[in-house]
């Protein structure tokens, strides 16, 4: 890859909450090293507790972290670059007394954007995401799966070329996530935004993705890089093919031997606690 | 929507309300006008009513209600004012908060009122005391409700703000605030009533005009009637007001 491919650029990032010897000490993250190529969908998946929200949150420039650098657009990252990069959060990160409307204009407002532009943004990214006539309902008034909707219009109105999504369908049910994974393929075809998604689901990931990065148990790194050779936008029926299918196994044999680690790993934790 | 049903369960629990008032009312009457209840202790209603109307017309409540409504209104304003910005302050810090918020809530569990006798003695038998009670009084519930208010506001939103690039002052207008005001407001409500209660209350123990001093004076005086007549005025007076806040307060949460 050519610097110019590159959107962002991270090297030796690892990240620990605390000190060594406190009790609050947790080593989430280990030197990992990668490139996100401009224009692609990189799904993180992993166990519980891997650093993979961790990642995504220095890759924001929401942390610092505490060793390691990361580049975004060929400059190193000190802070949120809004202009650069939007998020859309797990879930309840739309302000509730807010309508769907007003929560995308105040992203505009937040990010700068001249208010002559909010309306025809607005709706467009609203119209993108199939909520223009929800434009007056508050948060509290949409299901699950609108309000993540909404979510990512107000991420879409800010036009970055980064989009850091951290489990944005993990609160809602299957057949909710299957519908909005497959209205996103469709409209991430169009926008040519770099995505970097952190999912649980093994099917999201490879259904979504461009690359997978496969992240090990705590303290979490890249253990493998499985591409998804699949033009988008994915149709449903690749859900059912024998490559998809082919490679969601890969993905789970990976995985599999990771949560088993991650989940002695916490009752380790607490039989330490109760100790 | 409300069924048929609650309409009659709401509309039956009203009457026996009202029904109540009616009763109570009718033994007043009978006890001082049938069966021999000493005026002294019970004025009759009907002398009550008259004397209501008569200070009423003749505007006699005027000055006392402007002593009264300028030291609540004086105490509220400063309460409100030293509350919330002290709250604010306080909740920007989690060590603050932690340091401040056990204080304020050990101070607020205490009878403040027993300190009616310093804060005559530091500012004298005018308004001055009441004001300064009312507002030491209302401040804890306002101070205690906005450190609530802020600091429980969802990290979620101040990351998704910050995320997107809002500056200080605009994480505080579109987040903070909104988030903070149900909170808040509570405790305004909280601190408007016992500012009312304290300042009355204090009037009638120490005091040199107010309403509250009115009355007890007409205690003194023996006229029952009029002393009653003043409860009564007082009585709704506070249950207007407290009618406009509760008012005021639900158009708020509908906006919000």
């Amino acid at each position: 890859m050519s610097a110019g491919d590159v959107a962002v650029r991270i090297r030796g990032v690892g990240h620990q909450f605390g000190e060594a010897g406190e009790a609050r000490y947790v080593r989430a993250l280990a030197d990992t090293t990668l490139d996100v190529a401009r224009g692609e969908l990189l799904c993180l998946i992993g166990p519980s507790g891997c650093g993979k929200s961790t990642l995504l949150n220095i890759v924001g420039g929401l942390m610092a972290p505490t060793s390691g650098s990361v580049e975004v657009a060929g400059r190193p990252l000190r802070g949120p670059l809004p202009r650069e990069i939007s998020f859309v959060f797990q879930e309840n990160a739309l302000f509730p007394w807010n309508t769907v409307m007003e929560n995308v204009r105040l992203g505009m407002l937040f990010q700068g954007v001249a208010k002559s532009e909010h309306a025809a943004r607005a709706k467009k990214s609203l119209e993108a995401v199939g909520l223009a006539d929800f434009a007056d309902h508050y948060p509290g008034q949409l299901s699950g799966g609108m309000r993540q909707r909404a979510a990512l219009a107000r991420a879409l109105s800010l036009e970055t070329d980064i989009l850091l999504m951290d489990e944005p369908f993990g609160a809602l049910d299957e057949q909710t996530r299957m519908i909005l994974g497959e209205d996103l393929s469709e409209l991430l075809a169009r926008t040519e935004k770099t995505i970097v998604f952190v999912t649980h689901s093994l099917g999201e990931a490879v259904f979504l993705a461009d690359r997978v990065a496969v992240f090990s148990a705590r303290p979490g790194t890249i253990k493998k890089i499985i591409r998804v050779d699949e033009p988008h936008p994915r149709k449903p029926g690749f859900a059912t093919s024998e490559k998809f299918t082919a490679l969601r196994n890969e993905l789970y044999a990976l995985l599999h031997d990771e949560i088993r680690k991650a989940v002695s790993q916490a009752a380790q934790a607490r039989d330490g606690g109760a100790a | 929507m409300a069924s048929r049903r609650d309409r009659a369960q709401r509309l039956a629990s009203r009457a026996v309300q009202i029904g109540s008032l009616l009763v109570l009312f009718a033994l007043w009457y009978l006890a001082t006008n049938f069966w021999g209840v000493n005026h002294l202790l019970l004025p009759n209603p009907v002398s009550v009513w008259r004397q209501l109307l008569d200070v009423l017309k003749s505007g006699a409540y005027l000055p006392d209600l402007r002593v009264t409504a300028t030291e609540f209104a004086a105490a509220f304003a400063l309460a409100s004012l030293s509350g919330t910005v002290t709250g604010y302050v306080v909740s920007r810090s989690r060590y603050w908060i932690r340091v401040f918020e056990p204080l304020f809530a050990g101070i607020f569990s205490i009878p403040i009122i027993l300190f009616l006798p310093l804060y005559v003695l530091f500012f004298g038998l005018g308004l001055e005391s009441k004001i300064a009670l009312g507002t030491t009084i209302s401040f804890f519930p306002i101070v205690l409700a906005t450190i609530a208010g802020f600091s429980n506001v969802d990290a979620m939103l101040v990351t998704a703000a910050r995320s997107m690039g809002a500056s200080n002052y605009q994480l505080f207008r579109y987040v903070l605030l909104p988030g903070a005001l149900p909170v808040i407001v509570g405790g305004l409500r909280i601190g408007f009533t016992i500012a009312l209660l304290s300042i009355l209350g204090s009037e009638t123990i120490a005091s040199l005009a107010g309403l509250g001093h009115h009355i007890v004076e007409l205690a003194e005086d023996m006229e029952m009637s009029r002393m009653f007549a003043y409860i009564t005025f007082v009585v709704v007076m506070v249950a207007l007001l407290n009618g406009i806040v509760s008012h005021l307060e639900a158009r708020g949460r509908r906006r919000g």
